[in-house]
């Protein structure tokens, strides 16, 4: 731009989205991440933030089918996606899944666990008999400060064995 | 203020890089770019959203002579790909251990080699089997070795007005064999403290590709063939061909553990890829 047109410069991006299902039209600022839209516009308040980074993995959702970290993605860029958010899991009550992280006493402050249980969700998707290796593998970027990485690989791996089972 | 671009076509994203002087910048998958943003949220960038570009070359094309990726292929998609896995072990290998399943399922092949970061984890695999970097800009395209596309930590050849538009891989001739070792303080989301990909030939030449030892990611080549059964005759060449390692001390490691550890992954890389099943070349 050889004339700064300041109107487009701080013109918000239009971005229509369908999250769990249902469709937002957003009107953000360019910078806005997904994260923030999610919590924030559209007021979905499980997913946390925390180092917004990319670096933890609290911020865990599908996009399209696949779980991505949400701060490391603008709103804009989500358009005509579909995004699903932990308050999509447990909408006819708790998942195996969850039920697990509860009886192996996997949560403790629980801010890091909507981002695990997202992130076992799409492991346990795509391998439905994950073995501890590979639980560990797929469960690398999502960091739990209260470190009760013993009890969620347990909670994942019970989960898996339920999942196993009634197949 | 940081502006959004969704060009639908290969003209119109050159024409909105021009148009942003030098503020342009590219975004696939985001995950090292949309760092950098959150810290500097006043500069002018535009982000060029290249996902919604209509005629870019397919993510994975294979095709009998080679295979093409397009600026859309994530780490994820080279992950999962068995046709890939078979011609080019250590690529998916390297595609593996970027970062976190989330991470692999945006970051892409081609930003990661954009941002010629020295320890970017991709390149070494991509330099030993001959990459080639076809690169579009004003003036049409231009195709260059990827071993020339690196010009020192961060910078490339591509200019401002120009986005790398693929990246080609001609398959392996026949006997061909590959493999990648990275070291990492820590399993899982870390970057490579030192990295090596080797190539052996039916013939015995061996190439590696080195990362975080040098300015830019390296290539070398052992001039005459080795006797792949011989420990001293490798040990030796190997020894000479890492003589190119220049590496420095950072917050991963101290340069004299990096000149170690360099000679051990490049031995261990080359035994892997000599012991590991050949590729058949293009005519089979
Ligand atoms: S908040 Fe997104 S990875 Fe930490
Ligand atoms: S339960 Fe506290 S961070 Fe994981």
């Amino acid at each position: 731009m050889s004339e700064r047109d300041v109107s487009r410069e701080l013109a918000p991006v239009k971005v229509t989205l369908d999250v769990n299902g249902t469709a937002h039209r957003l009107e953000v600022p360019a910078h806005r991440t997904l994260l923030d839209a999610i919590r924030d516009d559209i007021g979905l308040t499980g997913t946390k933030k925390c180092c917004a980074d990319g670096e933890c993995g609290a911020c865990t959702v599908f996009l399209d089918g696949r779980i991505v970290n949400s701060c490391l993605v603008l709103c804009a860029e989500a358009e005509g996606c579909s995004v699903g958010t932990i308050e999509s899991l447990s909408v006819g009550g708790l998942t195996d899944l969850q039920e697990e992280f509860l009886a192996a006493g996997a949560v403790q402050c629980g801010v890091c666990i909507p981002g695990q249980v997202m992130a076992a969700e799409a492991l346990l998707q795509t391998n439905p008999t994950a073995k501890p290796a590979e639980i560990r593998e797929a469960m690398s970027g999502n960091l739990c400060r209260c470190a009760g990485y013993e009890r969620i690989v347990a909670a994942i791996q019970a989960a898996a064995k339920r999942r196993g089972s009634s197949r | 203020m940081t502006q959004y671009r969704r060009p639908d076509n290969v003209e119109d994203v050159v024409r909105t890089l021009s148009d942003a002087e030098g503020n342009g910048r590219l975004l696939v998958g985001g995950t090292d770019l949309l760092v950098a943003v959150r810290r500097r949220p006043l500069d002018p960038l535009v982000l060029v959203d290249l996902k919604a570009v209509a005629d870019l070359p397919p993510a994975i094309e294979v095709t009998e002579a080679a295979v093409r990726f397009g600026p859309t292929a994530t780490m994820s998609d080279l992950a999962a790909d068995s046709r890939l896995a078979a011609m080019f072990p250590a690529l998916v290998a390297a595609s593996r251990v970027v970062g976190s399943l989330a991470i692999r399922n945006r970051a892409s092949l081609i930003g990661n080699i954009c941002n010629a970061s020295p320890a970017g984890d991709t390149a070494p695999a991509l330099l030993i089997y001959g990459a080639r970097v076809t690169i579009v800009g004003r003036a049409g395209e231009r195709t260059i070795p990827l071993s020339q596309f690196f010009v020192g930590p961060g910078l490339t050849t591509c200019g401002p007005d120009e986005f790398v538009l693929r990246v080609d891989l001609p398959r392996p001739a026949d006997g061909y064999r590959s493999a990648f070792e990275r070291l990492t303080r820590r399993r899982g989301v870390d970057l490579a403290t030192v990295s090596v990909a080797a190539g052996v030939s039916a013939e015995g030449s061996i190439t590696l590709g080195l990362g975080a030892v040098g300015p830019t990611p390296l290539l070398t080549e052992t001039a005459a063939a080795v006797d792949l059964e011989d420990v001293d005759a490798v040990e030796q060449a190997v020894k000479q061909l890492i003589g190119i390692a220049t590496p420095i001390s950072d917050l991963r490691s101290g340069r004299e553990y990096r000149q170690a550890m360099i000679a051990v992954l490049a031995r261990r890389a080359v035994s892997a890829a000599a012991r590991s099943v050949g590729t058949k070349g293009p005519s089979t």
